[in-house]
C-alpha cells in the first residue's frame, strides 16, 4: 500500500474528473489497482501522470492526443539514444 | 540588461487583441512546451520567453505599463519604487515551479524583475504545488580516464552538495538517474529525481567503441620485415607483443580483456585492437640506398 497513491486524492490535488484517471487506463496509458473498492496508481507512474495532467490541462490536448504524444515521445527517446550511441561510434572515425 | 520585445517574441502585432495575444501564446506554448521537448535547451529556453511574454501582454495592468515605459525603462523611477515594493513576493520564486499559467515557466529574465518585481499576482489558473518535487537535470563533464575506474565525486546541486559513485565504463551521452535527489514533494509526495547525463571527453591516443578500444601502433620497417619484440602502450599500462616476421601495414591484432571495462559488471573488460602502420624510412642515406637497391634487385632477379 506505500507506493499506492489513491485516485480521489491525485483528482483533488490535480483538479480532474475520476474519469481523467479511467480514460487513461482504458487507454493503456495508466494502470489502476483496485484494493477494496478504491482505485489506486503505482507512485512510480507519478512523473507520467503529471506530464499527462499538464498536456491535458495546459495544452488542451485530448486523450486520444494524449497517447499519440506518448508514442511519439517515445520514438523521439529512442531515436536520441540511437543518434548518441552513433555520435559515439563517429568518433572512431574522426582525428 | 537588455530591452525585451515582448510583441516579436510571441509573434504579434502591437495592436494585438486579448484574444490574439492568447492563442498566439497556446500555439507557441503546444510548440516548445517542455513536455514535448524532452532535453531540449533551446525549447526550454523559448518556452520561458513565451511565458514571460504573456504574463506581460495577457494581464492589462503589465502591458498598459509595459507599453507606456517599454522602451525607456531604465529611466522610469516607478520601476525602481515597483521593484521594492515587490521585492518580498519575489523572494519566495523557485525556478522552474511554475509561472503565467504554465508549469517550467518561471524564471523570468532581469528586464522582467526590473520592470514587475517578482511574478506577477495574475497568473491565476496554477497548481499552487506538485505532487512530486521536481526534477533536476545536471551535465557532468569528465575525462576518459576518469571513467576506467569506479570512483566517487561530490557535486554541487542548488547548493547542496551530493556524493555519487560513478561506475566505470559510462558512455559519452549517458544519463543516470538518482531517485529522491531532487526537490522536496509535497501533500506527502515523494521527492524528485536528479538526473545527471555525462559528456565523456576523449583526450587519449585511444578510440572507444562501447567497451573496446581502438589504438595504432608505430612499427619500424625493420621489425614488420623480420619480426621481433615491441611494447605497446594500454589503456593503464604497457604490453609486450611478439610481432610475427612479415607483418603488413594495417594489420590488426586483438587483444582480449585489455580494453574498457563493461558498465556496471565489475571485472569484465572490452578488447583492445592495434592497427599497425609501418613507417617507412625517409632522407635515406648513401649507404642505405645502395643497400636497398641491393635488395630490390635480389628480389626482382
Amino acid at each position: 500500500m506505500e507506493n499506492l497513491i489513491p485516485i480521489p486524492a491525485l483528482c483533488t490535488h490535480y483538479d480532474v474528473e475520476m474519469s481523467f484517471f479511467t480514460n487513461l487506463s482504458d487507454m493503456g496509458l495508466l494502470e489502476i489497482k483496485t484494493i477494496e473498492n478504491c482505485l489506486y496508481i503505482d507512485s512510480a507512474a507519478d512523473y507520467e501522470i503529471e506530464k499527462m495532467v499538464r498536456m491535458h490541462q495546459e495544452l488542451h490536448v485530448n486523450m486520444e492526443g494524449i497517447d499519440v504524444v506518448f508514442n511519439l515521445l517515445q520514438k523521439i527517446g529512442a531515436l536520441q539514444n540511437e543518434l548518441t550511441t552513433l555520435k559515439n561510434r563517429l568518433r572512431l572515425y574522426e582525428n | 540588461m537588455a530591452f525585451i520585445d515582448y510583441y516579436k517574441i510571441l509573434e504579434v502585432d502591437k495592436k494585438a487583441t486579448e484574444a490574439e495575444i492568447k492563442k498566439a501564446y497556446r500555439k507557441l506554448a503546444r510548440k516548445y512546451h517542455p513536455d514535448l521537448n524532452p532535453n531540449d535547451k533551446e525549447s526550454e529556453k523559448k518556452f520561458k520567453e513565451i511565458n514571460e511574454a504573456n504574463e506581460v501582454l495577457s494581464h492589462a495592468e503589465n502591458r498598459k505599463k509595459y507599453d507606456d515605459y517599454g522602451e525607456n525603462w531604465q529611466h522610469a523611477e516607478e520601476f525602481e519604487k515597483s521593484k521594492q515594493q515587490r521585492q518580498y513576493q519575489g523572494n519566495g520564486q523557485q525556478s522552474g515551479s511554475g509561472g503565467g499559467g504554465f508549469s517550467g515557466g518561471g524564471d523570468f529574465s532581469d528586464f522582467f524583475e526590473s520592470m514587475f518585481g517578482g511574478r506577477s499576482s495574475g497568473g491565476g489558473g496554477r497548481r499552487s504545488a506538485q505532487f512530486k518535487g521536481q526534477d533536476f537535470n545536471a551535465e557532468l563533464h569528465l575525462e576518459l580516464k576518469d571513467v576506467y575506474t569506479t570512483h566517487k565525486r561530490t557535486l554541487t546541486i542548488n547548493e547542496k552538495n551530493i556524493r555519487i559513485t560513478i561506475p566505470a565504463g559510462i558512455e559519452n551521452g549517458q544519463q543516470i538517474k538518482i531517485s529522491g535527489m531532487g526537490a522536496e514533494g509535497s501533500g506527502g509526495g515523494p521527492k524528485g529525481d536528479l538526473y545527471i547525463t555525462f559528456t565523456v571527453e576523449n583526450h587519449t591516443k585511444f578510440k572507444r567503441d562501447k567497451n573496446n578500444l581502438y589504438a595504432t601502433v608505430e612499427l619500424d620497417l625493420y621489425t614488420a620485415l623480420l619480426g621481433g619484440e615491441i611494447t605497446a602502450d594500454t589503456f593503464d599500462g604497457k604490453v609486450k607483443l611478439t610481432v610475427k616476421p612479415g607483418i603488413q601495414n594495417g594489420s590488426k591484432i586483438k587483444l582480449k580483456g585489455k580494453g574498457f571495462p563493461v558498465y556496471k559488471k565489475e571485472g569484465e573488460f572490452g578488447d583492445l585492437y592495434l592497427n599497425y602502420h609501418i613507417q617507412i624510412p625517409t632522407n635515406l642515406s648513401e649507404k642505405e640506398k645502395e643497400l636497398f637497391t641491393e635488395l630490390a634487385t635480389l628480389r626482382t632477379s
